[in-house]
């Protein structure tokens, strides 16, 4: 039971995450999250940070390690094989059988509109993050403080997310605790 | 020794392709049309063309088709593993000692305090999406799906499927020309 609902999530997420792994990050969330409770929202968040962090492609890994939680090895494959294997193979049989499916213009029409709306859901989950980090034991001030010098971090001075994240983890871990 | 060098085409790809899939793109072409020869850049194009007009993850699709391609079943097996599964364990290993630390106070700071990061990742990559519709299909569909989409998630807590599937059958009938 937990193979096939893990494969049923999996396998919805990898046939409506049009426009590669990044657009399938609030679908992972929706169902790991949302639908059947296998994670809360920091663990996800803590998934998608050291996912960032890796290389890699982003969607089969938070797939393989959610598996992996769930159910165990057995569960990464059926995790990763649900995301995978259904597109892959629609993109074998297509580009065996016939090339000129790409150039239909409907076909392409479609998948140009769903680019705003994975957009309004990447924007959804930014906010979510950020509310998170403020009721989470930030506070606003520091919230926003962090939030600021990631964005100057990351545009301006174009440090690497993954050196970014790498860097905070380790100021997490070198800060002493406070006595309480 | 085929099945080595898709193996190793993949597998190297991969593991230098920080930021997803769509990152690893060009490391791909470098291995696949460079190195190896086993297809032109033109036919590389085409297969990132249908890739990107499927759904699913990019980086998994063209290493399954390439890896039939070039030497079968096995092939798609071979360059599908060499993708996923190096940075996946590398993942699961170093998830099971955060887990095991969960109550400490240190990994607790360390959830906390990537937080922003990611929000700030993410509204980056939101912008992404909405810049390049912007750029690909103007700004009046853009603000019509946008905020079509934002009122049914946000307001209706529809499910993000109908949502999408909604929007590709707009991008169907308005967006084809």
């Amino acid at each position: 039971m937990k193979h096939w609902h893990l494969f049923l999530a999996f396998f919805r997420v990898g046939i409506l995450g049009y426009g590669g792994g990044p657009s399938s990050i609030p679908l992972v969330q929706k169902e790991a999250v949302g639908r059947y409770r296998w994670l809360n929202d920091e663990e996800f968040g803590d998934i998608l940070a050291l996912g960032n962090t890796l290389p890699g492609p982003i969607a089969t890994k938070m797939a393989g390690y959610i598996g992996y939680r769930v159910a165990g090895v057995f569960g990464a494959v059926t995790a990763t094989f649900a995301t995978v294997l259904p597109t892959v193979c629609l993109m074998v049989v297509l580009l065996t059988v016939f090339t000129s499916f790409k150039d239909l213009t409907w076909v392409a029409g479609a998948t140009k509109g769903v680019t705003p709306v994975v957009g309004v859901m990447l924007a959804m989950l930014a906010f979510d993050f950020f509310n998170k980090a403020r009721t989470g034991g930030l506070g606003l001030r520091n919230t926003v403080i962090l939030l600021l010098a990631s964005f100057v971090a990351l545009t301006v001075l174009r440090v690497h997310p993954g050196a970014l994240i790498a860097g905070l983890l380790l100021l997490a871990i070198v800060q002493p605790d406070k006595e309480k | 020794m085929i099945y080595w060098h898709i193996f190793s085409a993949f597998f190297i790809a991969n593991i230098l392709g920080y930021g997803g899939g769509p990152a690893t793109i060009p490391l791909v072409q470098r291995e696949v049309v460079n190195r190896y020869g086993w297809m032109n850049t033109e036919e590389f194009g085409e297969v990132l063309a249908l890739g990107n007009a499927l759904p699913g993850p990019i980086a998994t699709k063209m290493a399954g088709y390439i890896g039939f391609e070039q030497a079968g079943l096995l092939g798609a097996v071979v360059a599908l593993f060499a993708t996923v599964a190096p940075s996946l364990m590398i993942m699961i290993a170093f998830l099971q000692i955060l887990h095991r630390f969960k109550d400490s106070p240190k990994v607790q700071r360390m959830s906390l305090w990537i937080r922003p990061t990611i929000a700030i990742l993410l509204g980056w990559m939101a912008y992404d999406f909405f810049y390049s519709a912007y750029t690909d299909i103007g700004w009046v569909h853009t603000l019509v799906l946008l905020i079509m989409s934002f009122y049914l998630l946000e307001r209706k807590k529809v499910h993000p499927a109908f949502v999408i599937v909604g929007a590709l059958g707009y991008g169907a009938v308005f967006l084809g020309g």
